[in-house]
């Protein structure tokens, strides 16, 4: 197996394996919480903190774990988790807590935290999944906090709950609808693949000109020798 | 060796299919839409203002450039010229209300283009009417604006300017019969006089443009599913219901989009009918006084299935 850096481990969340935008898991959240930036942020900090706890946690037991029950002991271990920003965002920002509603108890079957658990934290060590954890984490609060951004910003003319946009601008209220979420969903997606197939054509072009440099270098040194 | 292959006139040409090719082009055919249309351009202009023009040229203008604008993103050949972009333009304008602020417009046409069908891949891959799509957009993104409907300018005795339909709906309201033949009804801009799209939608029947079958299975439909509900005393009759909204220029300008309609005889009916009886159940029960809109975009997404279902028998198979 290629272990590969500490560093690499912790990135590979933000921008290759971007929960929300490569791996396309906790679209429920996403599509559903970014009506604006604030609860987007909010929402994913609360699952951040619960996917670096449990990873961490399910890291630690990941040998004493039968394979027969370890869905159901992770989901123990998440569920103790959640009950804990519920309880926390209840007392601390009711507000927030309000707006969110049921998406707050419904972190326990986020397919990111479980997806984390089952394909990463139970086979490697625990400082390697605390980075894991952290990176895809941070990836998610950097996704969610784009898409609320954009929505607030089109569909209600602030971002932050700034107002920003001119008052004559009328704002477009389908985008604090579901329909909004889909459609910001949808184009950004679409973008961020438009830019991956690009960066990967430029790779394997890149790797054809290296490799037909080398042949032409290889048949002046044949010439010359002959 | 090339050469003289060439210069041999061969009689039997041999080629893949589609073998039987029709003169009628996509270009000739957006043509005579548009040319059906215009009866609804006119009464438009007469019956709300001739600066409704205004809205027809400003959709027309941002659906033809979103179309060139996407596809030199996209670096692919320009299709402006098939004329697509107009007729979707036109649709658009003529479904929306009058007075409605042209930098909506703009939104809505660049919206119907870019999200209704170049994101699918242009002409003949999108699953829904990109002129509904836009106008589906604009309903839930300005919804008030998108509601307020204008008194018509002519003749000067138009007492109100809600629609028919929600005249009925929110104040029991009956329109008479003849001012929503003739077009004198609060509405969107194409929508209002039946007489302008009747003859419209007949040329296009008559020149084999549309199926005949969609527009006069939408009809009857709507006739049979209405009167159920009229003889169970829940709703005004039959003919008020084809002749108010967007029913009549739904059925033949709307449904009858060559994409996004079945492609079999038996496939029609049910989408038609699928159609009728979504209009008639959200007309009666639902919150909105009007549903001809989300009953093709309904219908639209069901055509795949249809057209799955509805695949005609192979010369000599058997039937499973």
């Amino acid at each position: 197996m290629i272990r590969i850096s500490y560093w690499r481990e912790f990135v590979k969340g933000i921008l290759d394996q971007n929960p929300t935008f490569r791996q396309l898991l906790g679209t429920c959240p996403t599509l559903a919480v970014t009506v604006s930036a604030v609860n987007g942020i909010a929402m994913a900090l609360a699952t951040s903190f619960v996917l670096v706890f449990s990873s961490v946690i399910i890291s630690m037991i990941r040998k004493l774990i039968p394979s027969q029950v370890r869905i159901a002991s992770y989901i123990v271990i998440i569920a103790s988790f959640v009950t804990i920003v519920d309880l926390v965002m209840k007392a601390r920002f009711p507000e927030l807590s309000k707006e969110l509603g049921p998406y707050i108890p419904l972190i326990v079957v986020n397919c990111i935290i479980l997806g984390r658990a089952e394909a990463f934290s139970s086979k490697n060590t625990i400082f390697r999944s605390f980075l894991d954890a952290l990176g895809n984490g941070t990836g998610f609060l950097l996704a969610l906090t784009l898409i609320g951004s954009i929505r607030e910003l089109i569909g209600s003319g602030k971002i932050f709950n700034f107002g920003i946009l001119p008052a004559e601008f009328n704002p477009w209220l389908v985008m604090i609808l579901p329909a909004g979420a889909f459609i910001t969903y949808g184009l950004l997606l679409a973008s961020i693949n438009q830019i991956s197939i690009r960066k990967k054509r430029i790779k394997k072009e890149k790797m054809i000109e290296e490799i037909i440099g080398k042949k032409k270098e290889s048949v002046l040194l044949s010439e010359v020798a002959s | 060796m090339m050469e003289i292959i060439e210069k041999k006139q061969l009689k039997l040409k041999l080629t893949s299919s589609p073998h039987i090719h029709s003169d009628l082009s996509s270009k000739k055919a957006m043509l005579y839409v548009i040319i059906a249309l215009l009866p609804c351009v006119i009464s438009s202009l007469v019956f709300f203002g001739a600066r409704q023009f205004l809205i027809i040229l400003t959709s027309i203008f941002f659906t033809a450039s979103a179309e060139f604008t996407v596809r030199k993103i996209r670096k692919q050949e320009s299709t402006l010229s098939d004329g697509s972009a107009f007729l979707t333009g036109l649709l658009l304008a003529l479904i929306l209300p009058p007075d409605f602020s042209l930098s909506s417009t703009a939104i809505g046409a660049v919206v119907s283009i870019v999200i209704g069908k170049e994101v699918f891949g242009g002409l003949g891959c999108n699953i829904f009417n990109p002129a509904l799509v836009g106008r589906a957009f604009l309903q839930a993104a300005f919804p008030v604006p998108m509601t307020t409907w204008v008194k018509t300018e002519f003749p000067v005795d138009a007492f109100s300017g809600a629609t028919p339909l929600s005249a009925y709906k929110f104040d029991k309201v009956i329109t008479d019969i003849f001012p929503m033949f003739l077009g004198n009804t609060g509405g969107s801009l194409g929508e209002t006089s039946a007489i302008a799209i009747i003859a419209g939608g007949i040329f296009l029947v008559f020149m084999k443009i549309v199926n005949w079958r969609i527009p006069f299975s939408i009809i009857t439909g709507s006739l049979v599913f209405s009167g159920i509900f009229y003889l169970m005393g829940k709703t005004p009759d039959p003919i008020f219901h084809i002749l108010a909204g967007g029913l009549l220029f739904g059925s033949f300008f709307m449904a009858t989009d060559w994409v996004t309609s079945p492609l079999t005889a038996k496939g029609i009916w049910i989408y038609g009918f699928g159609i009728a009886f979504l209009v008639i159940v959200i007309r009666v029960f639902g919150g909105l006084p009007e549903g001809v809109m989300y009953s093709i975009l309904l219908m639209n997404a069901f055509v795949p299935l249809i057209n799955k279902f509805t695949v005609p028998l192979i010369f000599g198979g058997k039937d499973e």
